[in-house]
């Protein structure tokens, strides 16, 4: 008899969802689905309103990144002005995108995925959480929290608040940096740079021992990557232009504009979510499977252009034997890019520029038709709005980091529930597993499909006529 | 020159013949709150937040357009007026679509700011969601009409101080709007000399500098009746 297993919700990551896993007459899993089961509408309700207003609009499409939004609307914006927005500004961006990345990731590694390593897949669900990680090493937990406070306070002190800070504007920012936050960054620098290097070695530790078979097993599948790279190749997060890899590292495309998005990304619809698939065009749905965020910014850059995170991404490199392709390592890569964001900072913070106040462009509606792209924690986010010539919104489109890792996640939570479950037993820590697969990538659903909400966990077991056979909760 | 007495909240209080409610209030330093009265222009009794209580008279008073007269007792915070004040705060916001975390007014907006004085803190009636147009046609200012709550203050500034009367109220009842010059788009009227005065004297986020993002709305309130005084009486007190 075929069964469907459906966990739903799934718990610790951004919004809500529910994973179904297909039995077939063996009692083996013959597919799984990970369905995202909320609607906002975002992209409706943002026409007829100035473009001005889009970046504070979208920013409330989540609480988690609205920085990534504040960007790639600001960056839409620019262009709809037409004007090449001061150094200054540009710099400033760039400190606050870092600061993202690095209070993202903290978030993402130490409060939502590190409890699964550090206290066992199998432990109490009920203790298996941040609040189980400060009980049993309040050291790391505490470092983990600092670190992200530390990103969220950069934010608030370019931003003047840490969530929803108006503060990136069309054609620039408008505030440099004062004198003491950049003496607070300064400060603080050293002990987040302890705090990521305590971490790494940790990680890297466990990937040797205890982790050792997840590689294998979370989502390690060879697909196409993108992420944005600057003029020399290097790693990029605000700026520069689209690469697409593969799994043996060939560069597949290089030097795409976002302009042209539309020509090399296809989206797919399914019934069963309300997330979209989108997939690399030249390739079909669903050969064209890619996936972004920091292991496909780290696969598709030449290197960094820091030293330390350099030489991490050098090992990462050797203990893969070359590209590596485990979702898996995502946590790895996160880690990475946190340490990037901090070599970078402080090279920023060291800058005058950011203390400029020539840091806001001015420019009337000199283009209908923008696209703007940055790079998110969970991968490159697109804005693209069309205006009339008075700059009110006609029509929008947000391609969504999630998003483009749905192929990816679907694969990965039925690699992982091939790999476990062999009939009807599904033990609990097996559950944890598979929402665990979807951790990998950080899911964001709240932006993704402009959703909102916590995600819990539901279950489902279902008979090949579609009969729901048994059910989990929790 | 000739002079009523007349007590407001129990205070005897004496002002010059012609003057209002209100104006004998701001003298004694007794609070009315006001939504659509601006200084330097005509009152115009649109918003009803003034509205105050006269001994003997069965219907409450708007405050900014009552004569103070001899022997008056007025009544500026009764239980009765509070209420009512609130009220008709929730039915302002009710009436448009006011969404503050994305409006160039935000912290910087009458509106809010008397909501909050009269504590309101939610809105007992539906929302109407109406559809209003967003009209970016000026070179340098735009006009939101979801943000609109009809004060005519704007009308007003144009009118009397500006002089160029390019805007006006349109329709009747929840229909009502205002439009610039023969309900045509606002870059287009021929009238409008770019003072942005309109933009000085709105309370709300309405009007604003295109440009203008989350919170940046500012405003020189003062400026409006500086000018007056200085046409009127010939004093450049700025
Ligand atoms: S006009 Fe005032 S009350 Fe209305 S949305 Fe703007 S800030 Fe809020
Ligand atoms: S646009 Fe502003 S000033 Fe004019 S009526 Fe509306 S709220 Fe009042």
């Amino acid at each position: 008899m075929t069964r469907t297993i459906v966990v739903d919700p799934v718990t610790r990551i951004e919004g809500h969802a529910k994973i179904s896993i297909f039995l077939d007459e063996a009692g083996e899993v013959s597919d799984a689905r990970f369905h995202v089961v909320e609607y906002r509408g975002f992209e409706k309700f943002c026409e007829g309103r100035p473009f001005t207003e889009m970046a504070g609009i979208t920013a409330r499409i989540c609480g988690i990144c609205p920085v990534s939004h504040l960007l790639a609307s600001a960056k839409t914006g620019d262009k709809i002005l037409a004007v090449k927005i001061p150094p200054a500004a540009d710099k400033l961006r760039r400190m606050m995108n870092l600061a993202q990345l690095t209070q993202s990731h903290a978030l993402s590694f130490f409060h939502l995925s590190s409890p699964d390593f550090l206290l066992g897949w199998d432990s109490d669900p009920a203790t298996r959480n941040v609040f189980g990680l400060i009980a049993a090493n309040p050291d790391l937990a505490r470092a983990g929290i600092r670190l992200r406070q530390f990103g969220q306070t950069v934010i608030e002190k370019l931003g003047a608040r840490k969530i929803h800070a108006a503060w990136t504007v069309p054609g620039g920012v408008r505030s440099p940096l004062s004198e003491d936050g950049r003496q607070w960054i300064l400060d603080r620098l050293p002990e987040s740079f302890a705090t990521v290097s305590l971490a790494l070695d940790l990680f890297k530790d466990m990937l040797d021992k205890a982790l050792k078979g997840e590689i294998d097993i979370f989502g390690q599948f060879p697909t196409l990557y993108m992420a944005l790279v600057n003029s020399k190749g290097e790693w990029e997060h605000y700026d520069g232009h689209l690469r697409f890899t593969d799994s043996h590292g060939n560069i597949v495309a290089d030097g795409l504009s976002e302009d042209d998005y539309s020509q090399f990304i296809g989206e797919a619809v399914e019934p069963w979510s309300y997330l979209k698939f989108p997939y690399y065009q030249p390739l079909g749905y669903p050969d064209g499977i890619y996936r972004v965020g920091p292991l496909a910014r780290l696969n598709v850059c030449d290197r960094i252009g820091t030293d330390a995170a350099d030489q991490e991404l050098q090992e990462l490199r050797d203990l893969a034997g070359g590209v590596p392709t485990s979702s898996f390592l995502y946590h790895y890569a996160r880690l990475i890019e946190i340490l990037a964001c901090l070599e970078k900072l402080q090279i920023l913070v060291d800058d005058p520029d950011v203390l400029s106040s020539r840091c806001r462009a001015q420019g009337g509606v000199n283009h209908l038709d923008a696209v703007g792209v940055s790079e998110a924690p969970r991968g490159t986010l697109f804005h693209h709005y069309q205006v009339d010539e008075n700059g009110l919104i006609q029509k929008v489109n947000l391609i969504i980091a999630t998003g483009q890792n749905n192929l990816a996640m679907n694969k990965t939570v039925a690699q992982i529930a091939k790999h476990y479950i062999h009939g009807p037993e599904i033990p609990e820590g097996l559950l944890n597993r598979v929402e665990a697969g979807i951790r990998c990538f950080d899911p964001c659903l709240s932006c993704s499909t402009h959703a909102a909400g916590q995600m819990p966990l539901h279950l489902q077991l279902v008979a090949a006529d579609g009969q729901i056979l048994d059910e989990v909760r929790r | 020159m000739s002079v009523n007495t007349l007590k407001i909240d129990g205070q005897d209080i004496a002002v010059e013949e012609g003057a209002t409610i209100l104006q004998a209030a701001r003298e004694a330093k007794i609070p009315i709150p006001t939504l659509c009265y601006l200084e330097g222009v005509s009152p115009a009794a649109a918003c009803r937040m003034c509205l105050v209580e006269v001994k003997g008279s069965p219907k409450l008073l708007p405050a900014c357009h009552t004569a103070a007269l001899e022997g008056m007792e007025v009544s500026t915070n009764t239980p009765k007026l509070q209420s009512f004040r609130r009220m008709n705060m929730e039915l302002l916001f009710a009436e448009g679509n006011h969404v503050c975390a994305v409006c160039v007014a935000n912290g910087n907006c009458e509106l809010q700011d008397l909501a909050i004085r009269v504590g309101m803190d939610h809105s007992r009636f539906a929302y109407r969601f109406p559809d209003r147009k967003v009209d970016m046609s000026h070179p340098q200012f735009g006009i939101d009409h979801n943000r609109c709550i009809l004060c005519t203050r704007c009308v007003r500034v144009c009118d009397e101080i500006e002089g160029a009367h390019v805007w006006d109220v349109a329709q009747r009842g929840e229909h009502c709007f205002i439009v610039s010059g023969m309900n045509q788009p606002w870059g287009k009227v021929d009238a409008c000399t770019s003072c942005g005065k309109c933009v000085d004297a709105c309370p709300t986020g309405a009007i604003f500098r295109k440009g203008s993002t989350i919170g940046e709305k500012e405003r020189d309130r003062e400026k409006l009746s500086f000018l007056v005084t200085a046409r009127e009486k010939q004093q450049w007190t700025r």
